[in-house]
This record gives C-alpha cells, structure tokens and sequence, in this order.
C-alpha cells in the first residue's frame, strides 16, 4: 500500500530523515522504533505532507504523493494521529471528532458522518460517556482514543500512528494497543506506527523498521527484531538473558 | 510445492524493493559496526548513506576470502561474541581458516534458507533423510541438518564415512532422501551393486547433492543406479553455508534466494559486472545476516545467470551449475584444498625441493589425490627406508594440513613438467 524509496528531510543542515526506505503492506501493522530524534516523527510528517522532502519518493497505492498537500493526502485515505495527540482542548470531544470528518463533510453526507460517529463510540465507549466534556478534561489515555477516534472519522485506509504510548501508564497503554488490533483485525485498517515503546509496539507488528540518526539500520518481521539482541539492548531496555538467572 | 510460497513468488518489484531497504539497512550497519568496512569503505571513497539504487552495488568495493582470513578469528563479526551462538570455519589457503558467526536469527533464516531448497527438491516432513556430510566446522552437515529438521522431516544425521554402515542404515531405516557430495553418493552406489542389493528395494527416492561441481551426466547415472530424482544446491560458508541457492524439480538451473542475498555475475578479471547468461565469477552480498554480513563476497566460482523464468513458478533468479573457478582452488573429496597450502607443507620439510605437482583423477566414485614432489639428489637414491619415512612424513603432514588423505610419490629433480620456469602445480584429470 504505501512504498518509501530514499526518502530524505532536512532540517536546515541537519539530515534528519536519511535514504529511508520502506514499505507497508495493506492489511498490517508496521512498527517503526528509535530513540529520540531517530527521526520517526519527521518521516511520518514527511509521509502525510506536513513537511517537504528533499529527495526520495512515497508511492501510495501506486500513486506518488511526495509532493502533494496534506489535504489531499487525508482525502485519497491517509489519516495521522499526531504526537502528543493534540486534541482541542476546549472543544468537546464530540466537536473533536466531527472535525475529524472535515475532510468528507457535504450537505448529503451529515447522516452517513453520524453513523460513523456512533461506530467510534462502538470503539471506545468511553468517549461516548465523555462526549459533551470538553476534550482538554480527559485523561491522557481517553485523549489517545479521541485522537485516534477524530483520525478514523475520515474513514482511512491507512493510519499513521505517532507515539500512541507517549506519557501513558502500562494499563491503559495495553487497552489502547489492543484497540490498534482490533483496527487492523475488525476494520482491515493498515497501520504504520512510530514508538519509543519497542516492545509494545513490536509485539502487535508483522514488520519493523529500526531508526537510528535519521537511517534504517535494521528491519524484519517483528520477532525477528524482538529477538535481535542489539534491539533488546538498546530499546528493550535490558538485557534479557542476563537478567532471567536460571539456576 | 513451496516452502514460503509467498516470498519465493514475489513479484520483481516488491522483491526489489525488499532488496533495496535491506541493503541499505545492512550498509548503515557494517559501517556503524564493522571497523574492517568502515576502513574499506572510506579507503574506497563510498558513502553508504549516498546509496539508493541496487545498480549502486558496483560502487562498493569486494570482499576476498583473504579479507576473510587476514581478520581471523572475530575480525569481521558484526555483533559482539556473546550474541554469536554458532561458530563454523572453512580451509583456508595457508593454514588459517576463515571463521564465520551465527546469531539466534541468523541460525534461523539459515535453517528457513535451506528448508527451501530441501521443499524445492522434493523433500517433505514424511522423509527420512539420511544427511551424509561430515558433521563439525564445515557447514555442510549442520547446515542441511536444521533445514531439514525445520522441514519436519526425520533425520538421521549420520555424517560422512563408513560405507557400510551408510548402507545398512539406508536399508533399516527406510532413507528417502540422500544427503551428500555427489562422489560419495556414487562410491555408495558402487558399494550397493557390489553388495548385491538391488536399489528398487531401497526406499530412496530424492538425492541433494552439493560441494563440488558435478555433470548431467553424473546426475542421470546417480538418477538411474539410485532410483532417485537428484538435485544440485549451493552454498558457501563464508556466504551461509548450504541454502544460498537449490535446483527445484525441474533441474534446469539453481533458485537463488535474493530476497537474502543480492547476487551478481562480474569478469573474473576486470571486474566487470556481466549480464544476464554471461559466464563469469559470482559476486554475492549479504541482506540479512546478523553477525557475519558480506558486501560483494568474491566466490571464485564460475555461473551465469538464467533469467528467463522457471515453469515451477518460482519468481527468484537461477544460476548455471557452477563450471569451474577462477582461482587455484581445487575440491577434493568435497574438500577445499588450494596448491599453496600443499606449498606451505612442503617448505617445512627438510629433503624437499619447492617443486611440486598434485595429479587429481576420479578412480571409480572417488577423487584421488597424488602429490609429486621432487627431492634432492643425494635423498632420490638414498636408503628406501628413508625414502619411505619421509613420503609419511610428507603425506601425514599434508592429511592434517588439507584434511584429505593423499598419496604421496617422490620424483628426481628437475623431472616435473616445467610451463615458464615454474612447475606446473595442478593437473586435473577429472572430467566434469
């Protein structure tokens, strides 16, 4: 579904994004792990069309959507839940996810967007409850979902994940990873996720790709990079075996 | 049948594309981790980052197998030791072999590789496999082993020698399947004829052979005396080991599996890379290996491409029986043994002239190795008993050397055929 061939961003001088290349295929989940100021984020600006590419191109469904405005890129099916989530805060979370459908919106369409509405409180229950607070009173998990939620209402095909576990606790981060399944099982979503969270992200993956200094250092199905053990070292956080002391 | 049917019919540009992000993904790496590329790569002016394009792979520099050998043992691991866990080595020219690394991954592609090409000859869980190749450094034995446990196939890892014994348990055992360097596989032909059995009541019925070059011939005798469909496959430790590329049931030429490893066909000479059906030496490079990557290996081997496609369906590129090499090396016995190392032995040998011829001919099945050296006057019409301790000093020097028996014969000086000056080293009488 989505092909990335040499990709490459600049910040000024700074080669953040460098000859990155991958693919995600439709119907799976592919996790893209580093550390901090790897590049992840930058590359999914890049994909969606927040920020201009300096070389390279992203194919989707064939088509090359490198250059093309980010509008246009919500419209032919892509939809990006932000890090750090950005909900608006004073909206309701209702509001934030009609805003959602923005894309999609025309006279006609108002009672098909309701419907969809009522399928992402199928989803998330919880912002059914939550519907008429304003977004900013909700707690860092229900605002993943409403960021999640809003990024569905455009009715995508792939979804570009940014940091979902970012500032959240290890329940409710298992509950929203669980939903990422259940998006991709139930709804045929295709997702390409962004963690620091590796092993999280890798356990619900098909495929990763591991970032380093803007480069692709590593990529394979996911257990293979779960089993990698410079990808345990560096972000799993310790080294398994030596830690699992079996007499 | 397929082993991974959806990797092994990719369509060309997805398989590219794989190709591509793997490559760069393994060039980021050896660069990060591998001092010896970092070096060669810097002393060759390439830029892994300016990488962007599979037709970029000429711009890299080669990888020789002295390269190899000159970073004997760890020099070239691309991850710290205690993440190896296989350690396999193969002869080396003088003496030092070249060592290679697996991690826990590695093991796996690697035993997933030769699975593959175990399902591409034929082979499937309900098999007996009788795998008839030394079990130790070599990655002949363990290499097959893996492959064909992962299969689900029943195997009996006997390891080479012991004609007999092979036999009988080919018998008892019920043996489906034959696992070995094709000259053995005759030498057990031979001794089943000359037991007196009759090879319809054996239950063979695949043969995979590898580790020294064989004819159609070869095959169509094995195929005929065996009862058996045969297959050729490839590989080399330095690269995996077996699993690089394996003939599927239409015998017309080896599927390599590109989505691990990038091949090229280059003149052995100018280094040139060749085009598809040109014969020339096989240059491979490595996308997935964890511990040991390769950039642009130099296999000495010679093979052309095939490109057109195969009817068996399968998408992966196939390389021509492998006809010869394009340096020294000679196989023996399935056995890699090059002149210099026979060179080397015989310099630390007082009574010895430096001049040497090594005769290769096949007796029957076997390779048999002669090993002509010329000695000093005064030590040609010495006493015989010196004579003789000196030719078992010669050949138990060179059997722990080369890790073959030869035979060993003493001329008088200056009789070998000269060719420039220097003695002509090889004479291969062995028809291919």
């Amino acid at each position: 579904m989505l092909v990335v061939k040499n990709l490459d961003v600049y910040y000024g001088k700074i080669n953040a994004v460098c000859r990155v290349s991958l693919h995600v295929r439709a119907g799976e989940i592919v996790s893209l792990i580093g550390g901090n100021g790897a590049g992840k984020t930058t590359l999914l600006n890049a994909i969606s069309g927040l920020i201009r590419t300096a070389g390279g191109s992203i194919l989707y469904d064939g088509l090359d959507i490198t250059k093309k405005d980010p509008d246009r890129i919500v419209k032919m099916g892509i939809s990006h839940v932000p890090e750090g989530r950005l909900v608006f805060k004073p909206m309701s979370t209702e509001d934030n996810l009609l805003l959602g459908s923005f894309s999609r919106y025309s006279w006609g369409r108002s009672r098909e967007i309701n419907e969809d509405r009522e399928q992402i409180y199928t989803i998330f229950p919880i912002l059914k409850e939550r519907r008429h607070q304003p977004a900013g009173t909700l707690s860092g998990g229900e605002q993943q979902m409403l960021a999640i939620g809003r990024a569905l209402m455009a009715k995508p095909k792939l979804l570009l994940l940014d940091e979902p576990s970012m500032g959240l606790g290890p329940v409710i981060i298992k509950e929203i990873f669980r939903h990422i399944i259940e998006l991709r099982d139930r709804y045929g979503l295709t997702v390409l996720l962004v963690e620091q969270n590796a092993r999280n992200a890798l356990r619900i993956a098909d495929s990763g790709y591991v970032l380093e200094t803007g480069r692709v250092v590593l990529q394979g199905a996911a257990d293979d990079l779960l089993a990698n053990k410079d990808v345990q070292r560096a972000y799993l956080g310790r080294d398994l075996d030596t830690e699992m002391d079996v007499q | 049948m397929y082993w991974e049917q959806d990797k092994e019919t990719m369509n060309r540009e997805d398989l590219e594309q794989l190709q591509l992000e793997r490559l760069q993904a393994t060039l980021s790496r050896v660069y990060r981790n591998v001092p010896f590329y970092r070096k060669k790569f810097d002393e060759a002016g390439v830029d892994p980052d300016g990488f962007r394009s599979l037709g970029d792979i000429s711009k890299l520099p080669f990888t020789t197998k002295d390269d190899l050998r000159n970073s004997y043992p760890y020099g070239m691991f691309a991850v710290p030791l205690r993440e190896v866990v296989r350690i396999h080595a193969s002869s080396g020219t003088t003496g030092t072999p070249t060592v290679v690394g697996y991690t826990k991954n590695d093991i796996k592609t690697w035993s997933n590789l030769v699975s593959r090409i175990l399902t591409a000859g034929g082979i499937t869980k309900d098999d007996v496999i009788q795998i008839a190749f030394g079990y130790g450094l070599f990655t002949g034995g363990f290499g097959h082993h893996y492959g064909a446990e992962r299969v689900g196939a029943s195997v009996i890892p006997i390891s080479s020698g012991n004609t007999a014994r092979q036999i009988k348990i080919m018998q008892d055992f019920k043996t489906t399947a034959l696992i070995c360097t094709p000259s053995y596989a005759l030498l057990l032909a031979d001794a089943i004829a000359e037991a007196g059995i009759n090879a319809n009541s054996l239950s063979l019925r695949y043969g995979l052979f590898g580790a020294e070059p064989w004819s159609e011939a070869m095959r169509t005798e094995l195929q005929d005396r065996l009862k058996i469909i045969a297959t050729d496959n490839y590989g080399l430790s330095e690269v995996i080991g077996p699993g690089v590329s394996g003939e599927c049931l239409e015998r017309h030429g080896l599927h390599i599996s590109e989505d691990h490893f990038l091949v090229e066909v280059v003149d052995p000479v100018t280094l040139e890379v060749l085009a598809p059906g040109e014969t020339g030496e096989l240059v491979i490079t490595s996308l997935t290996k964890e511990a040991c990557p390769v950039i642009r290996f130099r296999t000495r081997d010679l093979t052309s491409l095939i490109p057109a496609p195969c009817p068996c369906g399968r998408k992966f590129i196939r390389m021509s029986r492998v006809t010869g090499r394009s340096d020294d090396m000679l196989i023996i016995k399935g056995v890699n043994v090059f002149p210099s190392q026979i060179e080397a032995v015989l310099f630390a040998i007082e009574g010895t002239e430096p001049h040497y011829q090594i005769v290769v001919e096949r007796k029957g099945a076997l390779d048999v190795a002669t090993v002509l050296v010329e000695v000093s006057e005064a030590m040609f019409f010495d006493e015989m008993k010196k004579q003789n301790e000196l030719m078992a000093l010669i050949r138990k020097s060179l059997a722990d050397e080369l890790g073959i028996s030869v035979n060993v014969k003493l001329v008088e000086k200056k009789t070998l055929e000269r060719v420039e000056g220097k003695a002509k080293r090889v004479i291969d009488r062995r028809e291919i």
